[in-house]
């Protein structure tokens, strides 16, 4: 808890300046809002009976000077123009707190929000893999929404509040300290009861909450399971499912109001009665003529402005706890370690061999991925990887990219370490396609300009083209200009893959690396792309993941991994002679020929024996 | 989420939408009708309470006499009570309407929506019709128990008010309500200002929710393109655009209230010049009672003014909402049963089983034409024969027309032209309910009901025994996996399943449909998207589930479409190859083409699990 009121504080402290004068000026709009009815008051009193003025003196004697009440009764004027003024005055003050605090709440908001973001982008790939999406994304929302809240409207009005009390107290105390006595006797009881109140309530609220969460779910699992609802012809139970969901949120949220009926109608009974207690009480000393009227109408009006915003602490205050609830949810997003600058880290060229030197890994104790890889790709040759399902194929990718670290052993590239160069500059170089890649919620031309802004457009035309993109690219009514995602066109799985393709080739790449990258894209444009491919990357390392096997006898050498070890390495011919993986992949071909042989017997067959029943 | 927002139409006010929306409240006019009583007197008491004091400056204080003050109290405490139960019945009746007409309109709306057929969800995204179900018709019910009974307690208020000023000092008052005009006017304006820099900021804010969840989402690729610092920086326009926007919005509604307050001040200070003069006035024109009492009229006849103007703003601004609720409701769905079918076989809700006859699932589609409502051409003059029990695969590529075949097929869609008949009867000739319930229909995205497994899988018949549901999982290859789970049949699925991987889902799903004994089966992409494990496992299951029964797959692995009776090549909504697997390999066209391509895909995947 005190660390959140450390990590509240030093929010508040960025905004200093912003807060302060939103502060000064709830102080001043406080006190010229009791101006009036002081004004009302003297008016009553001295202009307008023969009561003795209780201004100070300071005000007295300029008053005086100029004629003392004869001078006033003969113009009225001048008294309605100070409130004219005190109001304008008022106005314009209250306009510079709201103004000035509302700067200062979005302003942490923003920054809150830019530190989320920012931290997001940085954590590390396996904090990613772990994180549930819809949490993260409640705390970068809601909780920042409540904070905001907390800070920009309600931290002022509870200061406000207390505000508004200490000088409504000072100045009904100096005027008669019995009357203020009786005038504030239940404010203990409405402060507490409200306090109380809304923190008994949060479990009617947190009710209300779920059961509209529990709704909501019947009828989003209806829409969105449409198809099966009318294919098994259950409409009249999911009607009844429905209402039944409906009617339970029904009596929730009724149940919370009938509990807020109760608060607000006692509250407001409260509150007129304290208003009436005043009344009579004023109206006692008044018939005895121990006060006048002016000082009745000062406790009166004083009253009625202190009771709402007092009832508003009470509610502040148990709100104060969900606020520190949601930033102690945004803290513990933003104290994850993330990546960071490493101001010793290397930049030198990629262009060496990789090589694997005894390379451990796994996410947790005992359960080990990779398990003592050593192999060697020379600069500039193509390799292709094989593995079963599970191997590990796709935590070698990952670690070529920095993105997991070996547990034990090292990767070098040009005989440097991985670890020691720079993240963002081997990423940058190193080349990565996924068998499922993320396109952005914008446009192709704004998904390839992704890894390099700055391309111009014959070299995004010419890698489209290379990636077989352009041609289905084109043919979408806005062409490169298309919007993809939920709100523009779905591309299909062969299709992202493609415009994925072409965005990696766009940036200098001295490494390649195709995760199953081609694998939804039929085997003749798959053959197609990697033609224009071989053009492209002379030069360049290539490590191919596939289980294509014309893919893969096209590799330099070729690697198989089977759970996590290096089973086996060679050259395609070398491969084929000798049992294993690669061989079985291998086989698959002259299965093909077989089955597509057995149909043909098959039908052979048929018709002869339609020949044979035709000749009987 | 909230990711999206439809287009808000700022229209003028258009007050018969708000009609229609009381009609549909008719069940609450009593309840509404009590409240607008509890207004009056809120407002009558509120007008009173300033008369009480100044009665008793000029009764009691001014004539220095306690005289009369039971009587005093005793009604100050009458008024009081009044104001608290109206303030409560108010509350409690407001808060009843606004739930109850919540539940009418939401019942409504979902009864209409499982009438609607599939030409209108394909028209509206989910998360449309979610808001119109949520949002949307809260902030209607909001509007009917809460803002137009606000708007009664305002109107009510400012009458009487006035009708007090006038009968207290007409010349006095016919000066004071001269503010009123501008401060209505202000107030209008501003309001609607007001609100459209709250939509503003809204907009962006789910922007930002939008960045947030694709900074999430694409961890990964953001990390291998390095585009940290770029995201980073686009991600700073939208939030400084978000706090350019809640800053504008915040000073306006700070500004507007300063403005009020400063105008109505002006009420004020006339009251003081003009009535302490009438005080002063010799004889005395007025007393300090009366004074008080407008005095403390001007200090709160504002508050009305301001609440009806930013009830009008409110009502226009919900409007759009209030057109696309009601506009759900008006839909009449283009697929339903003729009033004589109903009459024999019943509706969707209250089906005559005892009159159906029985489906054996002979399948004839007779010069059947299809285009769907934005004028796209799907079918022509498509013919086609099934025999009963026979299995057919359908085979093409994406948009040919083979998924419009079989939504064709389950009645999901109506044929524009021909007929499609069922054991040699158009199926329009029998209820919807009566098809779809002799049905069995498995989908490439298994869905998934929250709850266990069991529920899942009786789903279709919710009355099936415990051997039922698991001869029906056995069935389906289901009962291996289901068994292994600690609570087995009892699993809880999780929302939408996610507790399930994607292959179970989909062996569940195949349980469920098998378990109502469908006449037809429709597998629609049912295998393409699990793992090589659970393909093995439905592919299995598939042979014996087929076998006597009508049964159409789309099927995008082919070692599920080999399996057929007869499989048919679609390109453009015609059949371009017909025949079983090994007549299609010998014709050598596009099924050769297309199953000689997979057939690496298929079986590599295969020995990479180890299979």
């Amino acid at each position: 808890m005190q660390r959140h009121f450390k990590a509240l504080f030093a929010l508040v402290k960025e905004n200093k300046a912003m807060y302060i004068t939103a502060m000064l000026s709830t102080v001043v709009t406080v006190i010229i809002g009791f101006l009036t009815p002081l004004v009302f008051s003297e008016t009553i009193d001295v202009v307008l009976s023969d009561a003795p003025s209780s201004m100070p003196e300071f005000l007295k004697a300029p008053v005086r000077s100029l004629g003392g009440r004869e001078f006033l009764r003969q113009n009225l004027w001048l008294i309605a123009l100070t409130v004219v003024a005190l109001n304008v005055l008022n106005g314009v003050f209250s306009y510079f707190k709201q103004r000035n605090t509302a700067v200062a709440g979005e302003n942490v908001a923003k920054s809150l929000r830019e530190r989320l973001y920012r931290q997001l982008s940085y954590l590390s790939f396996s904090y990613h893999v772990r994180a549930e999406t819809g949490d993260l994304i409640q705390r970068c929302t809601s909780d920042v929404e409540t904070v905001r809240r907390f800070l920009s409207v309600q931290l002022v009005e509870a200061f406000r509040a207390l505000i508004m009390v200490a000088v409504a107290g000072v100045i009904l105390f100096n005027r008669n300290a019995q009357i203020t006595f009786y005038s504030l006797i239940l404010v203990p009881a409405m402060f507490l009861g409200s306090f109380q109140f809304f923190r008994k309530i949060t479990q009617s609220f947190r009710l209300s909450d779920e059961s509209e969460g529990k709704m909501s779910n019947v009828l989003q699992e209806n829409l969105t399971g449409v198809r099966v609802v009318r294919a098994f012809g259950m409409q009249q139970r999911e009607v009844e499912k429905f209402d039944r969901a409906s009617t339970d949120f029904r009596q929730k949220t009724f149940k919370l109001y009938r509990h807020l009926a109760v608060y607000w109608g006692s509250m407001d009974f409260l509150t007129m009665l304290q208003v009436m207690i005043t009344l009579l009480v004023c109206v006692g000393q008044a018939i005895e003529g121990r006060i006048t009227v002016g000082t009745l109408v000062v406790f009166t009006s004083y009253i009625s402005m202190l009771l709402y915003p007092i009832r508003q602490l009470g509610r502040i205050l148990s709100d104060a706890g969900k606020s520190m609830v949601a930033l102690g949810r945004i803290q513990n997003v933003l104290d994850e370690c993330a990546e960071a600058e490493e101001p010793e880290a290397l930049r030198p060229p990629l262009d060496g061999d990789i090589v694997f030197d005894h390379v451990c890994f796994s996410y947790e104790e005992g359960n080990e991925v990779l398990r003592d890889l050593c192999f060697t790709i020379p600069a500039g040759t193509t390799v292709a990887l094989l593995g079963n399902t599970g191997s590990g194929k796709s935590t070698v990718v990952h670690l070529l990219q920095r993105l997991i670290k070996p547990t034990s052993g090292r990767i070098t590239i040009g005989g440097v370490d991985i670890q020691r160069i720079d993240r963002w500059y081997l990423r940058r170089h190193v080349g990565l396609m996924l068998q499922e890649p993320f396109l952005y919620g914008r446009t192709i031309r704004g998904n390839l300009a992704m890894a390099a802004p700055d391309a111009p457009e014959s070299a995004v035309l010419e890698m489209s083209r290379v990636a077989h993109a352009d041609g289905f690219i084109r043919e979408f009514e806005k062409g490169y200009e298309t919007l993809i995602g939920e709100r523009g066109v779905t591309l299909s799985g062969g299709q992202r893959q493609r415009v994925a393709i072409a965005r990696t080739l766009l940036k200098e790449n001295n490494v390649l690396i195709f995760d199953d990258s081609l694998s939804a894209v039929d085997m003749q444009t798959d053959r197609a792309i990697r033609e224009a491919l071989r053009e492209k990357r002379s030069g360049v390392t290539t490590i191919i993941i596939s289980h294509r096997i014309n893919t893969l006898c096209e590799a330099q050498r070729i690697f198989v991994l089977e759970d996590g070890r290096l089973s086996d390495e060679g050259t395609h011919e070398e491969l084929i002679s000798r049992d294993g993986l690669y061989q079985q992949i291998y086989a698959i071909q002259s299965a093909l020929e077989d089955d597509l042989n057995r149909s043909r017997e098959a039908v052979a067959r048929e018709e002869e024996a339609a020949c044979r029943d035709m000749k009987k | 989420m909230q990711g999206h927002e439809e287009i808000d139409y700022s229209k003028k006010l258009d007050l018969t939408l708000w009609k229609r929306l009381l009609v549909i409240a008719k069940p609450y006019h009593g309840q509404l009708a009590l409240i607008a009583l509890a207004m009056c007197v809120s407002a009558l008491a509120d007008v009173a309470f300033p008369m009480m004091t100044g009665y008793a400056i000029d009764h009691f204080i001014t004539q220095h006499t306690s005289q009369g003050m039971p009587g005093f109290v005793a009604l100050y405490v009458g008024i009081l009570l009044a104001q608290v139960a109206s303030i409560f019945s108010f509350l409690y009746l407001a808060g009843k309407v606004e739930v109850g007409v919540c539940h009418l309109i939401r019942k409504m709306g979902f009864h209409k929506l499982q009438e609607l057929p599939f030409s209108y969800y394909d028209r509206m995204p989910v998360g449309f019709l979610l808001s119109r179900m949520t949002t949307d018709t809260q902030r209607l019910a909001d509007t009917i128990g809460w803002s137009l009974l606000d708007l009664v307690w305002g109107v009510i208020f400012l009458i009487t008010c006035t009708v007090q000023m006038f009968l207290l000092d007409w010349r006095l008052a016919s000066v004071v309500i001269l503010v009123l005009p501008p401060l209505a006017l202000i107030s209008l304006s501003f309001q609607k200002r007001i609100l459209a820099a709250h939509r503003e900021a809204r907009k962006v804010n789910s922007k930002i929710t939008g960045s947030f969840n694709e900074g999430i989402m694409g961890a990964k690729t953001t990390k291998t393109l390095v585009r940290e610092e770029k995201n980073i920086e686009e991600f700073g326009v939208l939030t400084a655009q978000m706090k350019r926007m809640s800053v504008r919005a915040s000073a306006m509604s700070a500004l507007f209230l300063s403005l009020v307050v400063s105008l109505g001040s002006l009420a004020t200070a006339y009251v003081l010049y003009a009535g302490g003069n009438a005080v002063l006035a010799l004889p005395a024109g007025m007393t300090l009672g009366t004074l008080q009492v407008f005095i403390n009229y001007t200090l709160q006849f504002f508050q009305p003014v301001q609440d009806i103007a930013r009830i009008f703003a409110e009502l226009q601004s919900s409007q759009a909402a209030a057109e696309r609720v009601l506009s759900l409701l008006a839909t009449e769905p283009d697929i339903k049963d003729t009033p004589e079918v109903i009459q024999r076989f019943g509706d969707s809700f209250h089906p005559r089983t005892e009159n159906w006859p029985q489906l054996r699932g002979e399948i004839t589609f007779e010069d059947v034409s299809f285009q769907y409502v934005d004028g796209e051409k799907v079918l022509s003059h498509f013919n086609l024969h099934v025999n009963a029990g026979e299995s057919i695969a359908l085979v093409g590529e994406t948009g040919s027309g083979k998924s419009t075949i079989v939504n064709l097929l389950c009645r999901f869609y109506e044929p524009t032209e021909g007929r499609i008949l069922i054991d040699g009867v158009d199926y329009r000739q029998r209820s919807l309910l009566w098809l779809q319930s002799h049905l069995g229909y498995v989908l490439q995205q298994p869905h998934m009901f929250s709850g266990t497994i069991r529920d899942n899988i009786r789903y279709g018949k919710p009355d099936a025994s415990e051997e039922e549901v698991e001869r029906a999982a056995r069935l389906a290859n289901a009962h291996a996996f289901i068994s292994r789970l600690p609570n087995g049949y009892d699993t809880l699925v999780g929302e939408g399943g996610s507790l399930l991987s994607s292959g179970e889902k989909q062996l569940v799903s195949f349980a469920r449909a098998i378990l109502v004994d469908p006449a037809l089966f429709v597998l629609d992409e049912a295998t393409s998207s699990v793992d090589t494990h659970s393909e093995a496992l439905i592919q299995q299951a598939i042979t014996g589930i087929l076998k006597g029964r009508t049964s159409f797959m789309i099927a995008h692995r082919l070692s599920t479409v080999r399996q057929a009776d007869r499989i048919l090549v679609i390109s453009n909504g015609r059949i371009i190859e017909e025949g079983n697997h090994d007549q299609l390999i010998v014709k050598q066209g596009y099924y050769y083409d297309l199953y000689t391509g997979q057939f690496q895909d298929e079986q590599g995947q295969m020995v990479l699990a180890g299979r």
